[in-house]
């Protein structure tokens, strides 16, 4: 999957415009981190997020964490794939491994997220700490 | 012993007998209802008694505990508790029933109203209620009183603040208090400073959860300030005293503008830690916030004690009866034995044994947080060759028990350490003889790490395929 064509937030979500809506997954940087993905807690559909609000939760043998709405909107579908293979967060996390979608409330908040150029800086940036 | 034992139904042969009853000189259809006869029970194990006690013994020295060894679980505090405290829980003599007229029971009223006056000497705190059964049920207790506190002034409000460096108990309790937890991070110095609390005050703010010492093992030391900008927006400050066993006879968190706290008497008090309870999780406010304590309250009432179920102010009943009693009577004694001179020592000692291991590990380790160590030191996996999990992993190796691993979030592969008071000199030197051997490894042979562990009864598991497949039941032909 082009990482190019894709969005980035600073919480390492990735975003891809899809007919008027947006696509939602973790970044291969975040998969890493995370480790072995265990399970995925899916937002229910129709479920409204206003951006940066917690909209599922991932498990791996690590931790628990956030993922974090990139853009407000509307949950419109989920990665159902997920329930019994977690384990594509890890292996395509670009791919078969992304986790819901949702509407787009503002086109400008697309604006605020981060091309794949800067996002690659903003790592470099967490490396460096 | 470095092999597992079999499985009793593996032990299991047709015919064996454990032990023998005569046979019944009346059909069992004729001495008992139909309901009441079972049908066999297929596969049930047939052994003799030596066989059952052996495979129940062999099963008990897989066990691993503060009487077997070290056991550094950060954030845990897993002392050793003195065995005389046990021994006075059990004296007969205590044991009473809970409904057991309050004339008859004046003694246990007592033990309970003694350690209630402890607690609040030793934090400051206006009151005590010693209901709640564990930390986390206290917090949750915690936040149900400044719920109704806040209720009572017009206004529940909607948010509480949670520092990244919090107990992951603490979103959990104030979002079923009915709050949303808004978490917020620490300052470069690994604690919460008034720059980052004042970002995020607003008027919908109830509270602020705070653990202190916190997660990272660091002394929130800005707290006075943090309660006074708290105050002044109408928030409160809940403080998380789960680590209380770096503070305890040192600093009282109700000098410093705390409103409500709870404490860990399975931690700090001579209740061992983990096995599942009973745990007591008592909860301390601040005068203005006492009416709201959860029934019943034990009350002085001239020489005698008095027990108040009804209290209209009151968030009611967080427990059945008085809590867990008998936790109670081992944190009592625990102090009594100590004495008011002497739980200073604790804390000392506990701050004292972490700062010495990070003393001897910070060469070795990457340490990022600078700032002063109490009860706690947690180090990070960046730079070596190996990651947190195969240090932990080569720990079992060499019989002791891992350090918390990967927690706090906010240190890459956190390795938390916490010794306790209770252990010596000897035994962290020890420990690190092991971290240094185990270190060297990791340079020269660092696939020796990532196979451990090698000389447990189990190597290493399949944590994954564990979490994501579990199989939790042994059945007869199934091959695993």
């Amino acid at each position: 999957m082009a990482q190019e064509n894709l969005l980035f937030s600073k919480d390492h979500e990735w975003v891809r415009r899809e007919n008027g809506t947006v696509v939602v997954g973790v970044t291969d940087y975040a998969q890493h981190e995370l480790g072995d993905v265990v399970f995925v807690d899916l937002p229910a559909v129709g479920k409204e997020l206003k951006k940066g609000d917690p909209a599922a939760n991932i498990e791996s043998v690590k931790a628990v964490s956030d993922i974090y709405a990139p853009v407000s909107g509307k949950v419109t579908a989920v990665n159902e794939k997920l329930g019994s293979t977690p384990e594509l967060v890890n292996q395509e996390p670009y791919g078969q491994g992304w986790v819901f979608t949702m509407s787009l409330a503002s086109e400008s908040e697309l604006d605020e997220l981060m091309d794949l150029k800067a996002y690659e800086e903003y790592l470099k940036g967490i490396a460096g700490e | 012993m470095n092999t597992l034992p079999s499985l009793i139904f593996e032990r299991s042969r047709d015919g064996k007998i454990g032990c023998g009853l005569n046979d019944a000189n009346v059909p069992a259809e004729a001495a008992l209802d139909r309901e009441l006869l079972r049908p066999p029970i297929a596969d049930f194990p047939q052994v003799s008694e030596v066989e059952v006690v052996r495979h129940y013994m062999a099963l008990a020295r897989l066990n691993y505990s503060v009487d077997a060894g070290f056991y550094p679980l950060g954030s845990c505090t897993m002392k050793y508790n003195p065995k005389v405290n046990e021994k006075i829980a059990t004296l007969e003599e205590l044991q009473a029933h809970p409904y057991a007229p309050h004339d008859l029971v004046q003694g246990n009223l007592e033990i309970i109203t003694r350690l209630e006056e402890w607690l609040v000497e030793l934090t400051g705190m206006a009151g005590f209620t010693l209901a709640p059964a564990a930390g986390a049920h206290g917090e949750f207790a915690g936040m149900l009183i400044i719920r109704r506190c806040l209720q009572e002034r017009g206004d529940p409000r909607k948010i509480v603040l949670i520092p990244d460096s919090a107990h992951g108990t603490n979103p959990a309790s104030a979002h079923f208090a009915g709050y949303e937890a808004r978490q917020i991070p620490s300052n470069a110095r690994g604690i919460l400073g008034r720059k980052e609390l004042r970002a995020h005050l607003g008027p919908d703010v109830a509270a602020l959860m705070m653990t202190n010492p916190n997660t990272l093992g660091i002394f929130e030391s800005d707290i006075a300030a943090i309660a006074e900008d708290l105050h002044a927006n109408g928030s409160l400050l809940y403080m998380d005293g789960a680590n209380f066993n770096a503070l305890m006879g040192v600093v009282r968190p109700g000098e410093l503008g705390v409103d409500v706290m709870h404490l860990n008497l399975h931690k700090t008090f001579s209740t061992p830690h983990g096995g599942g309870g009973p745990g007591s999780g008592p909860v301390g406010v601040a005068a203005p916030l006492l009416p709201y304590l959860p029934v019943p309250r034990v009350l002085r009432e001239g020489e005698r004690l008095k027990v108040v179920y009804d209290d209209p102010r009151s968030i009611g009943r967080v427990k059945n009866f008085y809590g867990h009693f008998l936790v109670m009577v081992r944190a009592l004694a625990y102090l009594m034995a100590l004495g008011r001179e002497h739980v200073a020592r604790v804390a000392e000692d506990a701050v004292l044994n972490a700062n010495y291991l990070r003393k001897r590990l910070e060469g070795l380790l990457e340490l990022p947080y600078q700032a002063p160590t109490l009860h706690e030191v947690v180090f990070s996996d960046q730079g070596l060759p190996v990651k947190t999990l195969d240090i932990a992993k080569r720990l079992l190796d060499y019989g002791c028990h891992p350090f918390t691993v990967y927690f706090p979030l906010i240190v890459h592969g956190a390795m938390m350490i916490e010794p306790t008071e209770t252990e010596s000199k000897e035994t962290l030197d020890e420990f690190v003889g092991v971290m240094e051997t185990i270190l060297g490894e990791a340079r020269d042979n660092p696939d020796l790490l990532r196979q451990a562990p090698t000389r447990t009864p189990v190597r290493r598991l399949d944590e994954t395929l564990a979490a994501r497949r579990p199989l939790l039941r042994w059945r007869r032909g199934e091959d695993h």
